[in-house]
């Protein structure tokens, strides 16, 4: 199949940017999107040019590497999939396919359609663990553990951090991704113990680094490569109140 | 005002939906209120009603806690929605085509579509009850019967408020299911009753004041 | 010859590890604070050291080249994760994992050590179910376990088919702790090119910013390696794009001695390759061998309607598949080991029994398990891997079997260390999969994930400290001393002549021609001819990588070209070494089988007087033949014997 693509050039975080259009010829319709991709970047090197910088490892939808913005969606037009698992069979030829990269505050761009998300990184650190050390462990089987409750606290940890949800929504909010690893872990009795002080944590990371305010559309739950339920944020919410309002307040939450 | 700012972007939702839902509750009474408008009795139950509002000592405490809510309501809308802006400072070239609700990606436009009708509709009642605007001539400033007849007989007005409370309906369709999510009442097993209360409620709202109109337009 | 010395510990077996433990030199709380330690890589290894070293009091540095110390290709584990908890009641023990490992491994692995990773195996189910990890549990509310290839017991622990990211997020979230913390520093997007050796010891590392592109110097009093494996060495492998084998081939040129290049593991189920534009392999998890069975037909006609896609492989009788593991083995069926699985897979293939249009491919059925256990059942067991291949090859795996071929998956060759984990560089040490130690010529499923936890929450920390303990004197070095700047002027210069040859081909076209001549002469099957004829042409393609490479970009900026063309450098280096172990190793072992070492009846044939031995190749300078050195291997308590899984 024949395509034309247009795509975000971009040399480093401070240049200005503009769309370049490039062509691609008999693309095997069985290729993933990134080795058409390749393909490209192939002929741009043989031409003695820069080829398309793009984020990308394995290339088997769990890194959460990769982050393109195809046609309008993150990940492209299929359902519950990455971008390394598109397949150029969901495309046709003659097909124009624009890709942009990740837009949000908080995601600066590095080069072309590759963003900076270390703020992912840092609203974890906030938070997003249990505070145990290594060794001194209780046998892993001494607390039952429900099994819906496992089932739900696995479906909000399937998220692999891969910043589509921001880059779908209409205001760049994380919600879905602090929510999820809230969920996890307050799901857990595990993680519970901290749960209140957690939510707070990272709920302030989150709007210290720019993330935008979560106003519902569920665009995050549509673009999820992983499905991750926007319930997951209403438990936040829970979670966020009952850190507000419960008997035993944690201490407020700081940025230092 | 910078406090406002500072508070946690949960924090300013729930604030935000919680007036939204005490909005939309209120929005009940002030519809059953106003149908009696269409009892046919010349406005009698309805001046009546209206009586009562307007001298109880309790309604007017009420009436500051509600335009309070309003205030509080619009001003988190604003600082929300700001902070949502600048979430974003360089755009995509593609629209973004995820599938979810229309209604819910305009739900800061809506509101300021009905702001400006608020403003317009106390122009028609509450600041001519204030005294601030003069009433029509030949109506008493107490005789809110007289005012909405005046007004609905007046197609332009009518057909106005009928668009504007179509919006409101978008804006309550979204915003009920919206405010069970933000306060966390959420919930897999009832998310489906919420979505249809949410609908039928919008429903109920945004044709029963439209009804109004209508009856002027075409009954009365 | 040069002994090496692996200081093993004196004692009977099980009691070596806690006799180490309490007798092994520590450091103080105070004096912690004033070491500092560097981690490079963050898989499930790294981050777990990284974390322990912190929460122990450490100055951690920590290294990944991916954007986040998440994305490491532990993510990719799916399977599941060993422990001899005996929680199935079903016999399971310690010495039962130890003795699994060992003989899964062909008896080419150091007892202490894999007895020691059977023991620490415990503790690392309850640190990560401590950490909110969220294994599959059952109605109970206890964890379930579920059956590998290789042994007899239910002791595999699984979250999903999701099991590496979820211990690795664990890991993650441990590392991130102490990130927040201070004891950690995270240094991302940063590939490691070389160690730094002063007076003898390793001191620092010199790393690329892929940013920028500036050449950067790090000083740690000791130095660890959690890099991974060198499957790329392959081209097509179920590796990350990025997984590279740069960390270890400078470490090896520095001084440290590299072990069983040639054992390399190929994955029999993996999705089979459909073109040449094709970039990577993708791995099914060897937990579906639980419940598909594995079939060709039998008859050479029905393979070619197969082909030309006039049948469908449901059109094809039941006494006309030949289930050829069940009929070979049939007390694993199967769930044999994965050396055996592929190579059973690709001697049907070779006989002409291949399903797929390339002839290079088997049938995996659930058909079956979906009747017996319903399709939901089959859903919650393997729905995401199932997905997956419905992505990939566009075929719903619930109605028609799956296609699947053998790949290059994980390398049990690496480093050469001793108990310690301490490669022959002293501070250098190397843990996870780079390292040599575990697995012998073959790893068991859902080992891996074992071995690098072991390593890097309950094994690292005790033996770093150890020899941490005569550093507590040693100062800071800072980074401008003569060895940093040399080390880092090489680099520069390495990365300038590669920049400078301005030839015409790109790094892919070379590192995929590179990569079909390993697959050709050194991959699932090995004869002396075809080592020779590898070796004969390894020059070539050197000589074209070094006059006909072209570089486009610049050096001081984001430049994935650069980043690919110093790691294939290497990998042609070190694709040499893995052939040259192979040549020498005449015996077929594990995931080593010499066509020429084979029983009667097929199977691969090991000569225990003249190879139970690690090799350890030695660097001996550019264009110079390197020196083989043997670690001889003694088996006390699992004594060699045929393995069987007949």
């Amino acid at each position: 199949m024949d395509l034309t693509l247009k795509i975000w050039r971009q040399k480093n975080s401070s240049a200005k940017g503009k769309f370049e259009t490039y062509k691609v010829n008999d693309v095997s319709p069985d290729s993933s999107f990134f080795e058409m991709l390749d393909t490209l970047n192939q002929q741009i090197i043989e031409t003695g040019n820069d080829p398309v910088a793009f984020d990308h490892d394995c290339r088997e939808g769990i890194c959460g590497t990769c982050s393109l913005y195809i046609n309008g969606r993150p990940h492209g037009p299929k359902r519950g999939i990455t971008t390394c698992q598109l397949h150029m069979r969901s495309f046709k030829t003659g097909d124009t396919i624009v890709i942009e990269p990740w837009r949000a505050k908080p995601f600066p761009i590095v080069k072309d359609l590759l963003v900076d998300r270390s703020a992912l990184d840092l609203i974890i650190q906030a938070g997003g663990y249990v505070s145990v050390n290594t060794g001194g462990i209780p046998d892993a089987n001494s607390i039952p553990v429900q099994k819906q409750k496992a089932d739900l606290a696995m479906d909000a940890a399937s998220c692999i951090g891969c910043g589509a949800c921001v880059a779908a929504c209409a205001n760049a909010s994380a919600m879905l991704f602090v929510g999820a690893k809230v969920s996890q872990l307050a799901l857990l009795p595990q993680g519970k113990v901290e749960a209140a002080d957690r939510v707070e944590k990272m709920v302030a990371m989150m709007d210290m680094l720019g993330f935008g305010n979560c106003s519902n559309t569920y665009a995050c739950e549509a673009e999820c490569p992983k499905e991750v339920k926007v319930t997951n944020i209403a438990r936040m919410n829970r979670w966020f109140i009952r850190s507000k309002v419960g008997a035993e307040k944690p201490e407020a939450a700081t940025y230092d | 005002m910078s406090t406002l700012f500072k508070y946690s972007s949960i924090t300013k939702k729930i604030i935000m939906g919680a007036f939204g839902l005490f909005l939309a509750l209120f929005l009940l009474v002030h519809l059953t209120i106003n149908l009696l408008l269409l009892s046919g009795d010349g406005g009698k139950m309805f001046s009546a009603a209206s009586e009562f509002m307007t001298t109880n000592v309790l309604i007017k405490i009420f009436e500051y806690v509600l335009f309070g809510g309003f205030f509080i309501h619009i001003l988190f809308g604003v600082i929300v929605t700001l902070k949502n802006w600048a979430s974003r400072p360089v755009g995509y070239y593609t629209s973004n085509k995820s599938h979810t609700s229309f209604f819910s990606k305009y739900m800061f436009h809506t509101g300021v579509i009905i702001f400006i009708f608020l403003l317009l509709h106390f122009m028609h009642f509450f600041f001519i009850k204030t005294g601030w605007v003069q009433p029509p001539a030949g109506i008493e400033k107490h005789d809110f019967y007289g005012l909405a007849v005046a007004l609905f007989t007046h197609k332009i007005y009518s057909l106005i408020y009928i668009a504007f409370f179509v919006f409101l309906g978008f804006h309550l369709n979204h915003s009920i299911q919206s405010g069970f999510q933000t306060l966390g009442l959420n919930h897999n097993k009832y998310n489906s009753a919420i979505k249809i209360v949410s609908l039928v409620y919008s429903v109920i709202v945004a044709g029963g004041f439209s009804l109004i109109p209508l009856y002027f337009m075409f009954i009365f | 010859m040069t002994t090496l010395n692996s200081k093993i510990p004196q004692g009977p077996l099980a009691e070596k590890w806690t006799t180490y433990k309490s007798t092994c030199k520590l450091v103080n709380p105070s004096n912690k604070r004033k070491i500092d330690i560097i981690v490079v890589g963050t898989g499930l290894a790294g981050a777990s050291a990284a974390a322990s070293l912190g929460e122990l009091g450490y100055n951690v540095k920590v290294f990944c080249y991916q954007d986040s110390p998440r994305r490491a290709h532990s993510i990719a584990a799916q399977g599941g994760i060993n422990a001899a908890k005996n929680y199935q009641n079903d016999g399971d023990s310690v010495y039962r994992l130890f003795y699994d490992t060992i003989k899964g491994g062909d008896y080419r692995a150091r007892e202490a050590n894999v007895y020691r990773l059977a023991e620490v195996s415990n503790g690392i189910i309850d640190q990560c179910v401590a950490q909110g990890v969220p294994f599959a549990r059952d109605y109970g509310g206890l964890l379930d376990n579920r059956s590998f290839g290789g042994a007899q017991v239910s002791r595999t622990f699984y979250a999903r088919g999701q099991t590496g990211q979820q211990l690795l997020l664990g890991a993650y979230s441990a590392l991130s702790r102490q990130i927040k913390k201070g004891s950690v520093k995270l240094y991302n997007r940063r590939d490691m090119l070389d160690v730094v050796v002063v007076d003898g010891k390793a001191r620092g590392i010199i790393v690329r910013n892929l940013v920028n592109g500036q050449i950067e110097k790090y000083f740690g009093h000791a130095v660890v390696l959690a890099t991974g494996g060198y499957g790329n060495v392959y081209f097509l492998s179920t590796n990350a794009m990025g997984s590279n084998a740069t960390p270890l081939w400078r470490a090896y040129k520095k001084g440290a001695f590299f072990s069983n290049p040639c054992f390399t593991q190929i994955h029999p189920t993996c999705i089979p390759v459909h073109g040449d534009f094709q970039s990577k392999l993708t791995l099914m998890s060897e937990s579906l061998r639980n419940d598909g069975r594995i079939w060709v037909p039998k008859k050479l006609e029905d393979v070619a309607k197969l082909r030309k896609r006039e049948i469908k492989p449901s059109d094809i009788a039941e006494e006309d598949r030949d289930y050829y593991l069940e009929r070979r083995y049939p007390a694993f069926g199967n769930l044999v080991p994965r050396d055996v699985a592929s190579r059973a897979a690709k001697e049907r293939c070779d006989a002409g029994f291949g399903v797929s249009h390339s002839g290079l491919a088997v049938f995996l059925d659930f058909k079956e398990s979906i009747e017996r256990l319903g399709k939901n059942v089959i859903e919650e067991r393997y729905g995401n891997l199932f997905q997956m291949y419905e992505q990939i090859i566009n075929e719903n795996p619930y109605e028609t079997p799956m296609m699947i071929y053998p790949a290059v998956h994980y390398t049990m060759g690496g480093i050469w260390v001793d108990y310690d984990l301490m490669t022959t560089i002293p501070g250098l040490f190397a843990i996870g999969e780079c390292n040599f130690s575990d697995h012998g010529a073959n790893r068991l499923g859902a080992s891996a994930l074992m071995q690098g936890l072991a390593d890097g929450y309950f094994v690292l920390p005790y033996t770093i400290g150890n020899y941490l303990s005569a550093e507590i004197h040693t100062k800071r070095i800072a980074t401008d001393a003569p060895e940093f700047v040399q080390a880092e002027k090489d680099i520069t210069e390495q990365l300038e002549k590669l920049k400078n040859i301005k030839g015409k081909q790109s790094v892919d076209s070379i590192h995929k021609k590179f990569g079909k001549l390993m697959w050709e002469y050194c991959g699932m099957s090995r004869t002396e001819e075809s080592l020779k004829k590898g070796l004969s042409l390894v020059p070539e393609i050197k000589k074209e990588f070094w006059t006909d490479l072209f570089i486009p970009g610049e050096m001081n900026e984001y430049n994935p070209e650069i980043e690919k063309a110093s790691r294939v450098a290497d990998f042609i280096e070190l694709g040499e070494l893995i052939m040259k172990d192979a040549l020498q190793r005449k015996e077929s072992c594990g995931g080593h089988f010499r066509e020429e070492m084979q029983t009667e009846d097929g199977e691969a044939k090991r000569d225990d007087e003249n190879f139970a031995f690690v090799s350890a190749w030695e660097f001996k300078g550019e264009d110079k033949e390197p020196e083989m050195h043997k670690e001889q291997l003694t088996f006390e308590v699992a004594k060699p014997s045929q393995r069987s899984y007949k």
